[in-house]
């Protein structure tokens, strides 16, 4: 991932938790993508969103906000 | 041809409905949340769309908390059959249909308390007989909103209300109004509420569903089937949160992306004009069919607290033999006989014998109701 796309990720527990999440966030204007969770975070067969690092604070107040259950953050360049 | 059977489900559907179904199936066809790739995402939105579009309709804040099932009944199955435990008292109405009474008869055999409050002959049900009942082991009020047999609304914002008041919780079978009757968890203090998909939402059939109210606390409600959900790969048991946990199995996403569509088609139509032009129709036909001799109406006399169904008799001729007419002779399709409802026909005094429905959409026209009014006017005169 280069440092102007997408470098973070919300893992969850369900895909609809996931699209939900990526719903709410492109209302509100925010650059998201969703993915193949990455076999080294998860050995869940799931998808997640990957989001800017800068927009964490707002992804995380969509999901606390939304009372969507996440498993994990990770900021993909540390993990 | 005039179809009359919309209360057993709609036809024809809006065009989009079948576009959206053609759509999917050429575009999308991949399974929703069990894949990573991009048609398996496109699939899941979908599916998202329309728990979206869904909870826009009944006035609910979680997507999340829309179950889909195969219809109407296997929703209120899922209640009854996952909440109710013996020694558990349940009250439900004399106007229901056996989606409601099977279930319940089959968990009174083990020893589920199961309480019927009677209804008046025009399937009318007082919420003070309701209160009265209530014990302390009462653990859930079923109603239907609108009878399948007569039309008649029964007062599911009266009984909502007193369900709160005590503390129980209540489930809504609202398999005739989802999609012809404003429906409204939080005004109408719904808990739980079953639909179909196939009826006044234009889905196709094979869908439907259950709308889980934010006072109901899941882990009360056993799922009635456990399997794959796309979801905890990794483990053998069983997740817990919405819907997974009421959500095993591949779903019905090409239904779902029909009834999506069908529910879109509502929301800009709007339920109130939906509701109207049902009404006008409804009006038209109960006042066609009061002035034929012979003729006899059941259920309320006016279109108020009513959806477009529309039960009768005619003197010394069975219903039965008036829909092969209808058919055969008329073109039109109605349904006759006891509609799954033995226990409203019981209040109305139709039983065993039934009656003719006719049952209306918003596809009908002020000419079939024409139509339908001069070849019962023939019927009954022997001049078929």
């Amino acid at each position: 991932m280069t440092e102007s796309g997408p470098n973070s990720v919300v893992i969850f527990y369900s895909t609809s938790g996931a699209i939900k999440t990526e719903r709410l966030a492109k209302k509100q204007g925010l650059i998201v993508k969703l993915i193949p969770v990455p076999r080294h975070l998860s050995s869940d067969c799931g998808i997640c969103l990957s989001f800017n690092s800068g927009d964490i604070h707002r992804i995380e107040r969509i999901l606390r906000e939304n009372k969507i259950e996440f498993d994990a953050i990770y900021d993909l360049k540390n993990s | 041809m005039i179809y009359f059977d919309n209360a057993a489900t709609s036809c024809p559907k809006p065009k989009e409905v079948i576009k959206a179904i053609i759509d999917f199936t050429e575009n999308i066809g991949a399974s929703p949340g069990r894949s990573g790739h991009r048609l398996s995402i496109e699939a899941g939105r979908i599916l998202y769309q329309c728990r979206e579009s869904l909870a826009e309709l009944f006035n609910t804040s979680d997507p999340l908390r829309i179950i889909f099932t195969l219809n109407g009944t296997e929703a209120i199955n899922l209640v009854l059959r996952g909440l109710l435990h013996a020694g558990n008292h349940v009250l439900t109405s004399g106007m229901e249909h056996n989606a409601v009474m099977r279930p319940l008869r089959e968990l009174e055999k083990c020893g589920v308390q199961v309480q019927v409050i009677p209804c008046s002959a025009d399937g009318t049900l007082s919420p003070e007989d309701i209160e009265k009942a209530i014990k302390e082991n009462t653990a859930l009020i079923v109603l239907n909103h609108a009878s399948n047999v007569t039309g008649t609304l029964l007062p599911i914002r009266s009984v909502g209300e007193i369900a709160r008041k005590r503390n129980i919780l209540f489930l809504v079978d609202a398999a005739q109004t989802a999609g012809s009757c404003p429906l409204n968890m939080e005004k109408d203090h719904i808990d739980l509420l079953a639909f179909t998909g196939h009826k006044a939402l234009f889905g196709p059939t094979g869908t439907g569903g259950l709308v889980i109210g934010e006072r109901v606390d899941i882990h009360r409600i056993n799922p009635l089937k456990t399997g794959g959900t796309g979801s905890h790969s990794e483990s053998e048991n069983h997740p817990d949160f919405l819907p997974d946990l009421y959500e095993s199995g591949t779903p019905n996403i090409i239904g779902i992306a029909g009834l999506n569509s069908g529910v879109r088609y509502i929301l800009k139509k709007g339920i109130m004009q939906i509701h109207q032009q049902e009404m006008s129709l409804t009006e038209k036909l109960i006042s066609g069919l009061t002035e034929i001799p012979g003729v006899t109406l059941y259920g309320k006399a006016g279109i108020e607290n009513r959806v477009a169904v529309v039960s009768f008799t005619v003197q010394n001729q069975s219903p039965s033999d008036i829909g092969l007419i209808l058919d055969e002779e008329y073109d039109l399709m109605c349904r006759v006989g006891l509609h799954c409802s033995p226990a409203a026909h019981k209040t109305i005094g139709t039983f065993p014998i039934g009656t003719v429905r006719f049952s209306l959409s918003i596809f009908n026209t002020d000419k079939d109701i024409q139509k339908a009014i001069i070849a019962v006017r023939k019927i009954t005169k022997g001049k078929s």
